[in-house]
């Protein structure tokens, strides 16, 4: 889908999100050989909001947090952040970003020979000029948000699994980013865990401040904590706008995606009904 | 035919640019890194006091079996006095730096290559630089600066433990007066067979680390393996490619310093 109907499509369903947006990005490609990942992928991110990008295993919703993070490189495309237009190919561009930007990987990417003290005071201590002491405050301070006062001298290894994101997201948020990615977050947890970190992300943007760029495929968790959900189908975002208009829309893409659980539903009934059941697609 | 050599020519000279790169933007990234003298302490520390013990046994067998040969090939010729002069020149021009590099590609190149391999699988490499932490600063230069240090030290303390070995087997073992065999060393040894040996450390140092670092930092470039596979074989090739370089390399120095 190109850049131009993405923008179409979010303008219909009123989702143009109010105030200058933080990051906007246009006409994105990325393939890796023969694939092609990123169809002219299109959309804007409002300053201070939760946005989510929603989409089918595959689909490249990571391939996409990479390109707008600078992990990898875009074939070609817009991306402006705080509506200057990015060019990673410059160093000075590269460190504003990065000093502004912050990202969440989905398997934490922790050091795991740091402790959690040192894992968090890492960023401070590599871009900042700040004293010993007071990198060791902000730390701590941190880890307090986080509830991982406890914790300081652990080494990630020790830690369970929310503990671990809750490290991640600690080390995130420690140099006081305005943007936060996150790469599905919830990637593996169990439905508790998952509110969990839904939980803990709209809990902590709002006490941060910092606008959230989430990609997973939990659409109820997404649809619950997101100030907008864009919908990334076959490279291309097929849909942009609110939790509501997602929930309401009738486009078959977000409808088929939005009421898998319905269908799966139905197709159980079927199976216990000894009807044969012929599936559209396999798993 | 044709085609194949052509690819092969330009895939391995790209890789050696691109290697070159890699050990250009580390030793320049290494200026706007903060806080290196801790990160250089704490590789000196794993390179160099870490290795020790291996360095101390391989020394000490390497200068026990030169005083044994020695002996008996000196014997022949009723020159058992010049033990001392053959175990020195063998040790220092040679042997401690050739073996000391070798040994030190096993334990610390081969422990590099895996972790920088394991770093970059769990996205540990990425995510310092979505932090605006340059890698190869952080990860790379002070392993290639502690190199410096680490290798000619303990070349040097190869040497040592060496020549006391060649004394061992020699004097208290088959006879030869030590004071014989120690006035030999000294007489043999001279100013420019200690710059050659470390000369030699410090290339072979700098060669083996910046091999090693490269192969475990591109560990996910590896041809047809992927996860602990590609960190076994970045692994595997970053030790037999170091110990070919410092053959290699040996030869090369040795050819215009001899």
């Amino acid at each position: 889908m190109s850049a131009t109907t993405t923008t179409t499509q979010a303008s219909r369903h009123g989702s143009a999100p109010s105030g200058a947006p933080i990051l906007h990005v246009e006409d994105l490609h990325k393939s890796f050989g023969p694939r092609t990942v990123l169809r002219g992928v299109g959309f804007s991110v409002a300053r201070g909001s939760v946005f989510t990008v929603l989409g089918p295993s595959g689909a490249g919703k990571s391939v996409l947090l990479k390109c707008l993070a600078n992990i990898e490189e875009p074939d070609t495309g817009k991306i402006s952040f705080d509506g200057r237009v990015m060019d990673f190919r410059r160093k000075d561009a590269r460190a504003e970003f990065h000093r502004r930007c912050s990202f969440l990987f989905q398997g934490n990417a922790l050091f795991d020979s740091l402790t959690a003290l040192e894992n968090v005071a890492l960023p401070l201590e590599q871009t900042t000029a700040l004293s010993r002491s007071e990198i060791r405050k902000r730390s701590l301070d941190a880890l307090k948000q986080l509830e991982l006062e406890d914790h300081e001298d652990h080494y990630p290894s020790m830690l369970s699994g929310g503990m671990q994101k809750r490290l991640a997201l600690a080390r995130a948020i420690v140099t006081r980013p305005e943007m936060v990615f996150f790469d599905e977050p919830t990637a593996g947890l169990d439905p508790l865990r998952r509110n969990a970190v839904f939980a803990m992300i709209a809990k902590y943007q709002k006490v941060f401040g910092f606008t959230a760029l989430i990609v997973t495929h939990d659409v109820p968790e997404a649809l619950e904590a997101s100030s907008v959900v864009a919908l990334l189908y076959q490279g291309g975002i097929c849909f942009c706008g609110t939790p509501a208009e997602f929930s309401a829309s009738d486009h078959p893409v977000v409808a088929s995606f939005r009421d898998s659980s319905d269908a799966l539903r139905a197709t159980l009934a079927a199976v216990r009904r000894g009807e044969e059941v012929i599936s559209d697609e396999e798993p | 035919m044709v085609g194949s050599i052509g690819n092969f020519v330009v895939t391995r000279v790209r890789g050696l640019g691109d290697y070159a790169l890699f050990v250009a933007q580390s030793v320049a990234s290494a200026l706007a890194t903060r806080r290196l003298p801790s990160r250089i302490a704490r590789a000196i520390y794993e390179q160099g006091f870490r290795c020790m013990p291996v360095i101390l046994i391989v020394g000490l067998f390497t200068g026990l079996v030169l005083g044994l040969q020695g002996y008996h090939v000196l014997n022949r010729f009723g020159s058992e006095g010049l033990l001392g002069a053959l175990v020195s020149l063998s040790l220092v021009r040679e042997m401690a730096p050739v073996l000391a590099a070798i040994m030190l590609v096993g334990q610390a190149g081969s422990a590099l290559a895996a972790e920088l391999g394991i770093q970059r699988n769990s996205e540990q490499i990425a995510a310092l630089e979505t932090m605006g932490v340059s890698s190869h600063g952080y990860l790379v230069a002070p392993r290639l600066i502690a190199s410096l240090v680490s290798y000619p030290m303990q070349t040097a303390l190869f040497v040592v433990v060496g020549l006391w070995g060649g004394s061992l087997s020699g004097s208290l073992l088959l006879g030869v007066d030590p004071g014989v065999y120690w006035s030999s060393v000294e007489r043999a040894v001279k100013e420019a067979d200690v710059r050659e040996c470390f000369i030699k450390a410090l290339t072979f140092g700098l060669l083996t680390i910046s091999i090693c670092a490269y192969q475990g930092f591109h560990a996910h470039r590896v041809r047809g393996s992927t996860g602990a596979r590609a960190v076994s074989a970045a692994t595997t090739k970053a030790v037999v490619l170091s110990c070919i370089a410092v053959l290699a390399a040996d030869y090369v120095i040795t050819s215009f310093l001899v």
